[in-house]
Formats: C-alpha cells, structure tokens, sequence
C-alpha cells in the first residue's frame, strides 16, 4: 500500500494542497515576483470576482457544461440507446461502430477532425452549399457551437455505453404490463422506463459533467478560446493566465475554483455510487 | 470513466444478446414508426462517420483538401513523408516509454493497494477509498498549473521520470479502484490454503492473486496506457526539450507549422498516433466479452 499512498501523496495531493497555497500568492514565472514571491491574502481572489474575463469564462463553461454534456452527450446518448433497443445486430454495428471510434481517437486528433470539418473549405460548407445554404466560418462565427459539437461527438459514445447497459437490465414485463394497460410508447418511456434507469441518469450526468468541465485540448486546438476570448473556458484562461502571462499564482486561484467546482460534482458522484459499491 | 468501478471480472461483463422485436400484433403504424427509428439511426451514423472518413482518405490523398473527398490518385505518399525519425518515429517512440513505464508503475502500486484493501477490514479503509473515489473525480487540468510550479521547485520539469511519475499517480485512483473490485472476484479460498502452509501476505499475493487476476491486471494497464497515451496537456506543460516530446505533443506543433497546408501528411501522422489506441481497445474488448462498458458498474 506504500508506494500507492507515497505517489498519491506526492504528485497529487501535493499539488492539491499546494494550489491552495500558491493562490494566496503572487507567485509568478517571470519577473521580480519569480525571485521573491510573497503572500497577498486574498488579493488574487478579490482580483478573481472582478476580473469580467473570469466571469465571461465561467459562463462559457457552463454553456459547454450543459450544451455538450447535459443536453448533448446525455441527450443524443438516451436516444441511441432507446433506438437501439430491440433492433438487429445490423442496426446496431452500423450506428455503435462510428460512435464508438470517435470516442476512441485521442483527443488532439478528433479536434484536427473538426478543425478539417468545420473549416470554411471543410466538409460541412460543401455539404451545405451543394444543397444551396450559405456556408460559414463555423470556427469564427460561431465558435462554442463548434466546440460544442465536437464535444458531443466525442463524448456521445460513454452516455450510450451506460445507457444500454442500464436499459439491458430493465425488466420487460413492467413495460409489457404498461403496454397492456394500453399506454402509448411516450408514456411508457416517460413513467416506465425513465424512472427505471434514474439512478443511471444521475450517474451519467454526474460523471460527464466532470469530464466536460476539464476539457482543455479540444478546444485549445480548435479555437485556441478565440476568436477574443469567444470560446474561453476556465481551462483555458487558467493555462492563458499561469503560461502565457506569467501569473501563476492568478492562474492557480482560477484553477482552484475550477477544481471547487469539480470537488462538488465528485461529492455528488459518491453519494450517487459510492454507497453500495464499497 | 470512472464508473467503471465495480465490474467483477467474468460476471457482469457481458451485456445480454439484445431482445428481440416484441412478437406483438403487427399493427402498420408500429412498423412504420419502426422504419423511421433506422432512419434516424442511420442518419446518426453517417453524422459520426463522416469527420473520420476524411481523416481515413485525406491520409491516402497526396493532394488531399480539407473537404471529403475520395482520392484522385491515392497512394502513401502522405505517410511516407511524415514516417521520418524526427516527426513521427523518435515522438511515437517517446510516447510508448512515457506511457509503458507509467502503466507498469501504476499496476504495481495500485495491485499492493489494492490487497490490503481487498482482504482485510481497514480501519481506514473505507475513508480511504471515498477519498480514491472522490480523487478520480477530480478536474485534472485544474491542478497542471501548481504541479508546473511545484515541478519547477523540484527540478523535475522536463524530466521524463518526473512526468511518469505524475502520469502513474493521476491514474492510480481509478486503477486502485478498477484492481481492488478485480481482486474482490478472486476467492479467498486459495489464499487461506497458502497461509496455512505459511506463506506471508506479499508471497501470497504474488504467487496465488496475481497470477489470477493477471487479465485484470492487464486490464487496468491497456486502460492506464490509452489514457496516458492520448493525453496532451500533461506532457505539454511538464516536458519542454523536443527530443522527450511524445506524439500528442509533436502532432500538436505538426499542426501549428504545417497543419494549414499538409492535411494529408497530418490526417497520416493522426492516423499513425490513433493506431495502437485502436488496436488496444480492440484486445481489450474482444476480451471482456464484446463490451468493454465503462458504465457496467451504473445499476439501473
């Protein structure tokens, strides 16, 4: 158990614990406050909540959070697994096949896809406009969308693996039951089938909800959080912050709230599994 | 991916064949309702097909664009480009050291955790995993910015050791995890035969649980390994001299140099680094039975 606890200790609660510290401070890569960094209270904090770039970051999270993960991922994950129920191998192969290999590619690649995808020559633009639409610079005009997209097709493929788990031990005489008592293919999936999976539900968005609020390198690749800070995430402007303006100590106070957001979810996540399974 | 926490090996593993169509009355609306549900799906399909396909053909494309297209002239001219020592072989090959030493290192510390926690009643132990289960939910990317300053302090920035080291201790939570409900599946039985004939704990370990539990030993290091190998930001921020790069860095800066021009050379590079990440998820899920599912912990 030592060697485990040792590197745990070390290389990640150190770091944990160390944030907090280092987000009291001035500490900075370049500079005077490089050589001698010393402690400012809560200075980084106060700068934090005024800071609009800090608030304009924490919405476009959240608009990432809920548009990729909640509604897109979760979403487009339930219907696949819902569609996919009782259909035949072929069926199945042919849409868990593609799914799955986007959510296999490393990261850096599936934002190249979409870099290539979404780009004013990209597939998209074609498509579009050999049907008569007007193409666009997505990564321009509408660079959360883009962003968002990718996340979805990246991370679709983990909600539909839970969901067809969870749906496959859903116990098909309740449904058949429903289905007797003649209610429609809504209701049934609304007060019969939803309620049966709920804990799964809860589990997913969970557990997507923290992947998503990390994601770093798809949309530094695609957008780099531009254009401006157009598609700025905490990520983002944390890594801007602490690398590219030296201020590692701001950098790290941005860092902490992200990890405080994170640190709630994962409480969440416990209570959902953690119960039982230890 | 952490809920795929408490699959036992060789029990929950395998979904069931999916049902069949209910055998009920025929009616035409349901078929036809039937026959729009493929539709959809197969408009899905295609939806998630097409932005890898491109990246399937641009790569067989010497005068590949950035829009779907099949090759006028295809060839491998594209991977042969970039199929140099310093562009793809030297970066590939960093990345399978990085990610092979710190696989073995997180199977090792996370199989010694894991013992203890499987076999005896802890006092600590539950607290102990609570915290490993709320330590795998944690946004890693948040603490990238003090590990820099703390490497920094240490002088372990642009050590490969030093990034291993950090790469083993961000997976060991789920690892522990993943190992610990592995070992749970290995009966007690056996170990309780070798204690009586006087093996300690750590010989019992290593000649009775580990050789059982060696696919899902195997298990958690293809997983930490796929994890590590497909991770940018780790070695972006800890590695700096470019001989240590790994390949999702250099694809990175492939991409900032010639990346606006050379699509079919970067759709072949991509394709390179992609493989081996295929062909393990590949093992791994024929393996467990057809479907490695991360969720085969959620209960319904």
């Amino acid at each position: 158990m030592a060697p485990a606890v040792v590197l745990l200790a070390v290389f990640f609660a150190g770091p944990v614990v160390w944030s907090v510290l280092l987000s009291f401070t001035d500490a900075s890569l370049t500079g005077s406050a490089a050589a001698q960094t010393s402690f400012v209270g809560l200075d980084n904090f106060a700068r934090l909540l005024q800071d609009p770039a800090v608030w304009n970051a924490v919405v476009l999270t959240v608009v990432f959070v809920l548009g990729s993960a909640v509604v897109g991922q979760n979403g487009l994950g339930l219907a696949l697994a819902l569609m996919l129920r009782g259909r035949g191998t072929a069926v199945r192969s042919l849409v868990t096949l593609p799914v799955m290999a986007a959510y296999v590619v490393p990261e850096i690649v599936a934002a190249f896809v979409w870099y290539a995808f979404l780009n004013p020559e990209g597939t998209l633009n074609t498509a579009l406009t050999s049907v008569g639409l007007p193409g666009q610079s997505w990564l321009f005009t509408l660079p959360v969308l883009a962003v968002v997209l990718a996340n979805i097709w990246r991370g679709t493929a983990f909600s539909m693996l839970i969901y067809l788990a969870a749906l496959s031990q859903v116990p098909s005489d309740v449904d058949e039951q429903a289905q007797i008592d003649g209610a429609s293919g809504w209701k049934r999936l609304r007060f019969v089938t939803i309620p049966m999976i709920r804990r799964a539900i809860g589990t997913n968005l969970v557990l997507i909800t923290l992947q998503t609020l990390q994601v770093f390198t798809l949309i530094f690749v695609m957008t780099a959080g531009g254009p401006g800070d157009a598609s700025e995430t905490l990520p983002l402007l944390m890594y801007e912050q602490a690398f590219q303006y030296a201020a590692l100590g701001y950098g790290t106070a941005i860092a902490l709230v992200l990890l405080a957001i994170g640190a709630v979810f994962s409480l969440g996540y416990i209570r959902a599994i953690g119960k039982e399974d230890i | 991916m952490a809920a795929a926490a408490s699959t036992a090996p060789g029990t929950g593993a395998t979904t069931p064949p999916a049902r069949p169509p209910a055998p009920t009355v025929a009616s035409p609306r349901r078929r036809a309702s039937g026959v729009l549900v493929t539709a959809v799906l197969v408009v899905v399909a295609v939806a998630f097909a097409v932005p890898l396909l491109w990246l399937l053909l641009a790569a067989l494309d010497p005068g590949a664009t950035l829009q779907l297209s099949l090759p006028d002239d295809p060839g491998l001219e594209n991977f042969a480009a970039v199929l140099t020592v310093g562009t793809t072989v030297r970066p590939l090959l960093n990345s399978l050291v990085l990610c092979l030493s710190a696989s073995v290192l997180t199977v090792l510390a996370a199989t010694l955790a894991a013992y203890p926690l499987s076999r005896y009643q802890l006092r600590y132990g539950r607290p102990f995993l609570y915290t490993i289960l709320f330590a795998t939910g944690l946004p890693l990317t948040a603490v990238m910015v003090p590990v820099y300053s703390l490497f920094a302090r240490a002088d372990l920035v642009d050590t490969r050791y030093g990034t291993v080291l950090f790469l083993a201790a961000t997976s060991l939570p789920i690892a522990i995890w993943l190992t610990k409900s592995f070992m749970d599946g290995v009966p007690v039985q056996l170990e309780e035969a070798a204690w009586t004939d006087g093996a300690s704990a750590m010989q019992s370990l290593r000649s009775v649980v580990a050789p059982l539990m060696l696919p899902g030993m195997l298990v958690v290091g293809i997983f930490t390994f796929i994890t590590a190998w497909g991770n940018f930001f780790v070695p972006f921020v800890l590695l700096l001299s470019e001989d240590k790069l790994p390949a999702a860095v250099t694809i990175y800066q492939f991409f900032g140099q010639y990346g606006a021009a050379a699509y079919g050379q970067l759709a072949a590079y991509s394709l390179l680094y992609t493989l081996p990440v295929v062909v393990l998820y590949a093992v791994v899920s024929r393996w467990l039975g057809g479907s490695f599912t991360l969720g085969g912990g959620v209960k319904g």
